[in-house]
């Protein structure tokens, strides 16, 4: 059997006080003196230690912040001296799309590498725009599990990036004849065999272990500390991790390691990375443009075994020009990019990535190149339902960095100017602390889409692309039981 | 205040007196001999509204009330206040802390008892109390879990003056976007005492018991060593007392429930934990769960912490190990499989009816049609905004269909296969008051099962903590022998007859206002709900 994909995890503390939830207002004044203090009796022990934590103010944040809003100091206190209210500063946290609780639910998962649980049900709204407007099926009975009953440890998330041969051809003493990628040409209009990369060979594609990749950090981000830590989580994690030509040489890192989960990203106008580094890695990325498909040409000529990806942001012409280049001979993977909110970039009523995403996907396999291409989506992606789901709208791969940043404490907070105080303190985090957070954060990522994945009956994450069979969508589950009862949605 | 029982409710008494079942049937004709001689004595519990006052000192409150210390001890405000918020007990001078929970706040301005215009010194103020603003959350919204806490004390429905929004949550869909459209008038000829909100739970008529429940509804399956002691027995009793059911859950058929037998509800689960032929002897429903809502698809899992000696015993388990529950049964591909299930525990226990409990995938009116060709009497679908348990957060929203969906979606299918009459249809997952629970009838239920009700009615906040360290810090979801003893069984036990009181209360209400004189007639009345979302009988507002 297979060695199992494992990520190594250990717990990371946070460096900052931690940001709770709730905090307990406390109206000394008014105490009886009663001696049966509460406090005494909190099930958490919040209180216990009360005297020590005020020796620091960091403390006193500690334990007005660690609170887990049961109510049971405030309903038992003498006098009714105890509040409970937000907490001002969770309230703050990120906006409207990286809510307080998407934040939260990150820094624990940073921390702890595990699957959030919690007790007492749902409790947030029925549905919502984006991510929240589809719940992802399950198997039962008539149906166990689509790809047969199976334990969780047999669900591989691998994925794949890059073209693999549409089939396998054989010679007569049935050895396989170098793969090859005859078939429809993807250029429209013409018919018969692809013009370009007929040759081209399995190595031209690679895998990853779960289908995720680190994206570049935003500019806000772009700290010098930042970039080796996501190649070493990459690493550890085996994923990729895409990086700046800038960041090379990478000092002080182990390139041999590092070079084969890095993805440099080519933009003209930053330095060359020397070829003899470049044919280290095993993907590329490259800006769309003008030019791109003569740069894809002139890179795939250079390094024939490498896989290229196209950025394409998703602003109004993104969807369109996606499927454009989908089609092009020459280009096998995209990798499309929406705000970070997830919306369309640059336009007033923007589509979003989901939407785009199922967009892209289906006029690719109605063109009859679906196949043929792999499309990476990043831009929004704040949970790992979204990474889940974004799959079944049709992506291969998912792309992140907000939520690695989160996991080093950030509170998007926007104000990531020079001079302007970070409250996690971006531009001075430790290496280990840094890459423990991310990766543990991955971690727990990996084990909650194999939850879903075992929910769904699906045993391999290639075959979840696309699979809106294992989705409901609020439209169409309100037309369906809503809409044909009360007439018109409004 | 005492109630009547319903006629068709039993006496458990002379249940054990005569040897009968609580549907007439010879014990002795059904039960095999091993099962009938160690059977209990049934605990009779009185179905009887009474008072049950917080637990908690300072009960969280919309309004709160300052006394400021030029207080003169005159009496005036008690006087006044018909809601019993202020309070001086004989022979002392000094007031005590006024129960805030009962002020009405700003709707008392207009009144002639309003307590603040009132004073002759000018002592008291009332402020909105910020602690509204935490309790609760989408679903489950502060008006509705204080509601169903004054519910609970009193078994009634809240006043209007009390101004609670407790019949929906704010979530933006599903129930909380459904509302009735009552006629003006009330219809004559049908007066509350004689409406009738009991449910047939068998309408196979294959010869097993006509088991009816006296109300529209029953107990959640929560399992041993999930809850305390205390909350399953008061489950318990509030089911006898309702002549309804409460579940054992997975887990085990714990000793103290078999004075309770004829109203529990026992689980087969995929872990099959705790189960023994002659636990499945002894109840008159057996529930095979194939799936919960709370975490669709994923099975479930006992932490190694909360396997107690206790637990151990009662699953036939090795101490302190994790306890998998697998997804799905590893025996069971097809509904022919089901059927196997489902004969074997026909053939065990020759009075029980079956249920399955699913969860709500896409093809869940598929399963539910398949359910009944297997040979099960009540569908149990299980949506997945409800749980009362420890489940990960990605399940809680991500994974199958809410309950709203299901409902019709099943019941449409089960009248086209032309069957819906020979099963019944429970609904499950994210049903919190009686209004939802006629949504749900109207929508295409028999009736529902609740759980997250019943402890917001033992004093739950919804802290979402019932999974860490010692569990549950209101003493309800926890084995933890301190943080149990908060509570004591004969206060839980009242709470939920009162919270099934006002609810019971709140549902004839409902059907009175449509001239039913049976539950039953609302069960598929789409025509009388509207959607606040969709345009039909909806008018804009300008």
């Amino acid at each position: 059997m297979p060695e199992k994909y494992h990520i190594e995890t250990k717990p990371v503390l946070p460096r900052r006080p931690r940001v709770g939830k709730f905090g307990v207002v406390d109206w000394r004044e008014d105490c009886a003196r009663c001696h049966n203090c509460v406090k005494k009796a909190c099930v958490y022990d919040r209180y216990r230690q009360e005297a020590e934590y005020l020796r620091t103010l960091e403390a006193v944040d500690a334990l007005f912040f660690e609170c887990m809003g049961c109510f049971s100091c405030v309903q038992n206190c003498t006098k009714g001296l105890l509040r409970l209210v937000v907490n001002p500063v969770y309230e703050a946290l990120g906006n409207s799309y990286w809510t307080p609780d998407i934040i939260h639910t990150t820094w624990t998962q940073a921390e702890t590498a595990k699957i959030p649980v919690s007790g007492a049900g749902y409790r947030g709204p029925f549905s919502g725009p984006g991510f929240d407007g589809m719940w992802t099926d399950m198997s039962e009975i008539v149906r166990p599990t689509r790809d047969g009953i199976h334990g969780r440890e047999y669900i591989s998330t691998a994925v794949d990036i890059g073209r693999k041969p549409a089939y396998l051809t054989f010679d007569r003493s049935m050895g396989i004849l170098p793969m090859s990628l005859t078939g429809v040409s993807r250029v429209e209009g013409q018919e018969g065999p692809a013009t370009h990369r007929q040759d081209a060979d399995a190595t031209s594609c690679l895998s990853i272990q779960m289908p995720l990749i680190l994206d570049l950090p935003s500019p806000h981000h772009t700290l010098p500390k930042l970039g080796p830590a996501l190649r070493e989580a990459a690493v550890r994690t085996d994923i990729i991790a895409l990086a700046s030509p800038s960041a090379w040489p990478f000092d002080g890192e182990d390139t041999e390691r590092v070079l084969p989960h890095t993805a440099f990203c080519l933009n003209p106008e930053q330095p060359v990375v020397p070829p003899e580094s470049l044919a280290k890695t095993r993907l590329l990325e490259t800006y769309d443009g003008p030019d791109v498909i003569d740069r894809l040409q002139r890179l795939k000529d250079k390094y024939p075994e490498m896989v290229v990806s196209v950025r394409v942001p998703l602003d109004a012409h993104g969807v369109q020009r996606a499927i454009d280049l989908a089609v092009r001979a020459e280009v096998e993977v995209l990798h499309v990019v929406a705000d970070p909110n997830g919306n369309q970039i640059g336009v007033q009523k923007p589509l979003f990535l989901k939407d785009m995403i199922r967009r892209i996907h289906t006029t690719l396999i109605e063109k009859g190149v679906r196949d043929e291409i792999t499309l990476i989506a990043g831009g929004g992606i704040a949970l790992p339902e979204h990474m889940a789901k974004a799959i079944i709208c049709g992506a291969d791969v998912v792309s992140i960095d907000l939520p690695l940043m989160i996991a080093l404490e950030c509170h998007l907070c926007d104000q990531c100017a020079p001079g302007m105080p970070c409250p996690a303190r971006l531009d001075d985090v430790p290496r280990d602390y840094a890459v423990g957070r991310m990766v543990n954060l991955i971690a727990a990522w990996h084990d909650q889409l194999i939850e879903v994945m075992g929910a769904m009956g699906m045993r391999e994450a290639r075959r979840l692309r696309g699979d809106v069979g294992r989705a409901m969508f609020f439209e169409d589950l309100e037309e369906d039981t809503f809409g044909k009862l009360f007439g018109k949605r409004k | 205040m005492g109630i009547l029982p319903m006629d068709h409710r039993q006496d458990a008494d002379a249940t054990e007196k005569h040897g009968q079942d609580a549907r007439g049937t010879t014990l002795a004709a059904i039960l095999p001999g091993n099962t009938l001689k160690t059977r209990v004595p049934q605990v009779r519990v009185e179905r009887r509204v009474a008072p049950a006052p917080p637990r908690y000192r300072n009960e969280v409150s919309k309004y709160i009330i300052r006394r400021s210390h030029d207080c003169s001890h005159c009496g005036k405000c008690a006087q006044l206040c018909p809601y019993g918020v202020h309070v001086r007990k004989p022979g002392y001078k000094y007031f005590c802390e006024p129960k805030s929970y009962r002020c009405i706040g700003s709707a008392c301005e207009k009144t002639n008892h309003y307590c603040v215009a009132a004073c002759p010194q000018a002592a008291l103020q009332i402020v909105e109390n910020p602690m509204m603003q935490i309790l609760g959350d989408r679903r489950w919204s502060a008006d509705m879990i204080l509601a169903t806490w004054m519910m609970a004390e009193t078994g009634r429905v809240p006043p209007p003056e009390y101004g609670f929004c407790h019949q929906t949550g704010n979530s933006g869909g599903g129930f909380d976007k459904l509302r009735f459209k009552f006629p003006e008038k009330p219809s004559n000829g049908v007066s509350k005492d004689q409406i009738d909100t009991s449910v047939e739970l068998n309408r196979r008529g294959d010869g097993r018991p006509q088991i009816r429940i006296d109300v529209p509804w029953y107990g959640g399956g929560m399992s041993f060593g999930s809850v305390s002691n205390v909350t399953q027995l008061s489950k318990a009793r509030s089911a006898v007392a309702w002549n309804t059911f409460t579940c054992t859950g997975e887990g085990g058929y714990m000793e103290r429930m078999r004075p309770y037998d004829d109203h529990v509800i026992t689980q087969v689960a995929t872990g099959l934990f705790g189960v023994r032929e002659e636990t499945i002897q002894r109840v008159p429903i057996v529930e095979f769960k194939y799936a919960q809502g709370a975490k669709p698809g994923l099975g479930g899992h006992l932490l190694g912490d909360k396997n107690t000696p206790a637990v151990a015993r009662m699953r036939e388990a090795v101490l302190g190990i994790s306890l998998f529950s697998p997804f799905p049964f590893h025996s069971v591909y097809s509904i022919e499989d089901h059927m196997k299930h489902l004969d074997w525990i026909k053939h065990i226990n020759r009075r029980a009816l079956l249920s399955t409990k699913v969860s709500t995938p896409t093809d869940v009116d598929m399963v539910a049609v398949g359910s009944y060709a297997a040979g099960t009497h009540i569908i149990h679908i299980d949506g997945g905004y409800g749980g009362t348990g420890a489940s990960p957060d990605i399940a809680k929203k991500n994974i199958a269909m809410p309950i709203e969906y299901a409902i019709g979606k099943v019941h449409g299918f089960l009248t086209t296969e032309g069957v819906r009459d020979k099963v019944t249809l429970m609904a499950s997952g994210g049903v919190r008051t009686a209004h939802d629970v006629a949504k749900a009838i109207a929508l295409g239920a028999d009736g529902v099962v609740i759980g997250t009700a019943e402890l917001v009615a033992l004093g739950c906040v919804r802290c979402s903590r019932c999974e860490s360290g010692r569990g549950c810090p209101r003493g309800i979801a926890t084995t933890d022998p301190e943080l149990s003893g908060k509570m004591d069984l004969e206060w839980g036990t009242q709470r939920m007859i009162n919270l099934y009181h006002a609810w019971h209360e709140e549902l004839v209400d409902i059907l009175w206002r449509f001239g039913m004189r049976r539950v039953s007639e609302l069960r598929g009345r789409t025509d009388l709900l509207m959607h606040l979302d969709y345009t039909k009988d909806v008018v804009p507002q300008t």
